[in-house]
């Protein structure tokens, strides 16, 4: 075998730590290796096109690229080898930048390493073997998980580009966080005038089925053919024949049902529609609070309902759904301002988050729009904002910046002036961070134009005196203590990741980061992909975002289904497990150990074989590990392949070994 | 003989594809400084990895063998690295049986978002395996069994004796 070794200098990010061409000089003494040399940027149009040359010129079979790590530019260099006319697996990478030049400074030790890493990856090049992808149809249907903005958005794109939508949304409404603001930065629009008419195309949409108070029960199979399964939970009304007129609210007994949808301000009835514009328009019993669920009488919306929708008796329903790809779009929740004890939320009534409100701020919330005292009713004229209320603090585990606060806190002090114009608002923040179009424009406007007193500095203290809240700080650019007389405080909350995401991760086999975030392939070039083909992220499931940026990565994976979807075939990686019949002897252990279910047994010629269903096969490479026979080998990870790259890293001690 | 002598010894990392290998990239970005005697053999899934690589590496030498795979229940593969912690817990306990000091063995977890947690992976591994040595050969090199046949030739009044170590040895 004739291989090309190509060690890349990346600039100085390894030529500066690493002595490419001693790893070079190095290569060219290995077994196999016919031509050997350092380029500035192998994968630059000028370094790509050096591999092709030499591959030509020198009849190579096989090429290793020492350079950064392949989960970065491994397709890239197999689509380079490809083009010099190899088979694209008999590529092999050395990572000397990632795990060499980057994490030492060491020159000699680097360039060591470096060397043995290009003699492991050219001992395992040596047993590798063409390997060419079949291809498999696939279901050109997408499930959205989750109604909000952005999956709004990735539905309603998926569906105008033909493909038939299944969304599926974990309470009794789409709309998400976005239906609960009142208008939105930095426009000042109505949030609902813009967000309504989407979730109406979501209803109206041929293309679209709605799951509302749905979730993921579990999801298998693999891109282009998922299964899913979809556990529609009990409303206790027949969304059938209900037609959302609302008598039943109008009756219902229990009035004093905490109202999830308006941030708990007010109650509600225990039979409900969450919000005027809600989608679908239906109603919903809340099981906590029903008379008739709980002590088994009253009916009273029974009675009412004109469609006679109501069922006591309704059960949960698992539904299943395939589809052949899958965008995840189930948001964030708001940070639990409880520890924050300091601040007083949730112990003195006066003081409350964002979210709430903005929802006292709607005109169709439940104050009507207008601004009270949660204590005493009154309308109040002293308003502190307390921004990064988780978020940016490390003691609380939320080190990050939740990215949108400062932006909200600008809009509700700007919001605060329009609706009570004899108001004052003060403003303690850390940073003002208003990095988007029009955003800091926006931040100066509610400063210069609306009077917002901005104060640089944490809040020590909220604690009540008499009537009014004092909430004493730190003005750090005056070096000064500061006390503020303040009505109401509005706590600024951040984002976290939403309840259940890791669970939700683990059903699709998609990463996640150390505070529940989705993890997407690469953060800079692959925003919107994961690691698992066929899975796509839109919106803040994958980190804090705000409103356009949700709605322009909903679009973008989107996008992404519809190039997916294409093709009528997609091609099967053939790295996957591969049964030697003659050495199989039948004894099941590889499909007992298979999570896919992908081994299926066979009969060959009277006897029992296994054998791997090759679009099912993931290639983990458990089977492998497992089969008493070494009869099932994974491609491209054989037993071989890895111990000859073992054997290149220690070199056996013994000439005859023990076998 | 470890290659750069006295510097570094001889440690054979396995990392899952999706998670550890991710988190050992994330550790590179973030210019997370290491040890450089550790060596990377990259593997789909810490399920994949099957025990006797572990003892052909420590066989053939090796002063340290490290596996990281994906947390619990994080698994790309959904279960892989279950199978692997049971393979791999076995193993460990199997290592004193074998002349192995298990000290030189170890498995953990590290998702592709922990950079400064494999760093501090490997910086602990790669102090321990400091700590405890070199690996002593494993059995006996063919050398040593050269020299030793050749004393058995030497005095044949002694061969019994001798010759029983050097089977003992041996096997
Ligand atoms: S590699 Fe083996 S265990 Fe893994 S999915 Fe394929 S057949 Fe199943
Ligand atoms: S474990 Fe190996 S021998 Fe047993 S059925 Fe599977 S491939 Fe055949």
């Amino acid at each position: 075998m004739k291989i090309g070794v190509f060690v890349c200098h990346c600039g100085s990010n390894i030529a500066g730590t690493v002595d490419t061409e001693k790893v070079a000089a190095a290569a060219r003494k290995l077994p196999g290796v016919a031509f050997a040399t350092d380029t500035m940027y192998a994968c630059s149009e000028p370094g790509q096109e050096g591999i092709v040359e030499a591959v030509k010129e020198h009849g190579l079979d096989g090429v290793v690229v020492a350079s950064c790590t392949p989960r970065m530019h491994e397709a890239t260099f197999r689509r380079t080898v490809e083009r010099a006319g190899l088979n694209r697996y008999m590529f092999e990478m050395a990572n000397i930048r990632e795990h060499v030049s980057w994490i030492g400074k060491d020159m000699d030790a680097n360039t060591n390493k470096a060397a043995e890493l290009v003699a492991m990856a050219v001992a395992k090049l040596r047993e590798d073997r063409l390997l060419f992808p079949k291809k498999f149809d696939i279901n050109k249907r997408v499930m959205v998980l989750g109604g909000g903005v952005a999956g709004i958005q990735a539905a309603l794109d998926c569906a105008d580009g033909g493909l038939d939508v299944v969304l599926v949304e974990k309470t009794t409404t789409i709309g998400g966080k976005m239906a609960k603001l009142d208008k939105t930065f930095p426009t000042v629009d109505c949030s609902s005038c813009i967000l309504g008419p989407k979730m109406v195309d979501i209803a109206q949409h041929p293309n679209i089925t709605l799951y509302a108070a749905s979730e993921v029960d579990d999801v298998s199979g693999y891109v282009g053919n998922f299964k899913v399964a979809i556990r529609k939970k009990q409303t206790y009304v027949d969304w059938d024949l209900c037609t959302g007129c609302g008598q039943c609210m109008e009756k219902c007994p229990s009035k004093k049902t905490p109202d999830a949808f308006n941030e708990f301000i007010g109650p509600t009835t225990a039979i409900n529609i969450p919000f005027p514009q809600a989608i679908p328009k239906k109603a919903s019993i809340n099981a906590e609070a029903c008379i008739m669920l709980t002590k088994g009488k009253c009916g009273a919306c029974a009675k009412v309902c004109p469609v006679e929708a109501i069922r006591f008796d309704q059960q949960e329903e698992i539904v299943h759904e395939e589809v052949g790809a899958i965008v995840a779009a189930t948001g964030y929740d708001l940070f639990d301002h409880s520890k924050y004890p300091e601040y007083g939320g949730g112990r003195i009534p006066d003081v409350i988050t964002s979210m709430q409100y903005e929802r006292m701020l709607s005109a169709s919330g439940p104050t009507g729009g207008h601004i009270k005292r949660p204590s005493n009713g009154e309308e109040p004229k002293n308003v502190v904002f307390i921004q990064c209320v988780g978020s940016r603090d490390k003691s609380v585990d939320r080190p990050y910046c939740s990215g949108f606060c400062c932006m909200y806190t600008a809009k509700q002090t700007i919001l605060t002036k329009d609706h009570i114009p004899d108001s004052q608002s003060y403003v303690f923040y850390m940073d003002i961070r208003s990095p988007g179009k029009n955003y800091d424009e926006f931040t100066r406007r509610a400063m210069e134009q609306y009077g917002a007193r901005y104060i640089r500095g944490r809040v020590a203290q909220v604690y009540e005196k008499g009537d009014t809240l004092i909430v004493r700080g730190a003005d750090t650019l005056t070096g000064t203590s500061i006390e503020v007389e303040a009505d109401l405080v509005v706590l600024a909350v951040g984002a976290e990741s939403a309840k259940g995401a890791a669970q939700l991760a683990e059903k699709l086999r998609i990463s996640y980061d150390t505070y529940g975030f989705y993890m997407e392939s690469h953060p800079k070039l692959k925003p919107v992909e994961t690691n698992t083909a066929g899975v796509f992220l839109a919106g803040c499931c994958q980190g804090p975002k705000d409103i356009p940026s949700s709605v322009g990565q909903g679009s973008a994976a989107a996008a992404k289904v519809l190039a997916m979807f294409s093709k009528d075939q997609l091609e099967s990686d053939p790295q996957i497990s591969q049964v030697d019949i003659k050495r199989c002897i039948g004894c099941g252990k590889c499909m007992s150990t298979c999570p896919f279910g992908a081994i299926k047994e066979i009969d060959f010629r009277g006897q029992k074989k296994a054998e791997v269903i090759e679009t099912v096969c993931q290639g983990c490479g458990l089977c492998t590990a497992t089969c008493p026979q070494g009869a099932i080998q994974l491609q491209h990870f054989t037993d071989n392949q890895i111990l000859a790259e073992v054997t290149s890293l220690c070199p056996p001690l013994l000439e005859k070994s023990f076998e | 003989m470890p290659p750069l002598a006295g510097k570094e010894l001889r440690i054979v990392g396995f990392l899952c594809n999706w998670c550890s290998y991710g988190g050992a990239d994330t550790a590179g970005v973030g210019r997370f400084s290491q040890p450089t005697d550790l060596r990377i053999i990259r593997v789909p899934c810490s399920g994949r990895i099957d025990p006797l690589f572990i003892l052909r590496t420590f066989m053939n030498g090796a002063d340290g063998v490290l596996v990281s795979g994906c947390h619990p229940r994080d698994c790309h593969y959904s279960e892989g690295n279950l199978y692997a912690r049971r393979r791999l817990e076995i193993l460990q306990r199997l290592m004193p049986f074998i002349g192995i000091e298990p000290e030189r063995f170890s498995y953990t977890w590290v998702s592709a978002s922990e950079g400064q947690r494999w760093q501090k992976v490997v910086g602990t591994f790669t102090d321990e395996i400091h700590a405890i040595g070199p690996a002593k050969p494993f059995g006996v090199s063919m050398e040593q069994l050269e020299k030793q046949m050749a004393g058995v030739l030497a005095s044949p009044e002694n061969a019994g004796a001798e010759k029983q170590e050097v089977e003992r040895a041996a096997s």
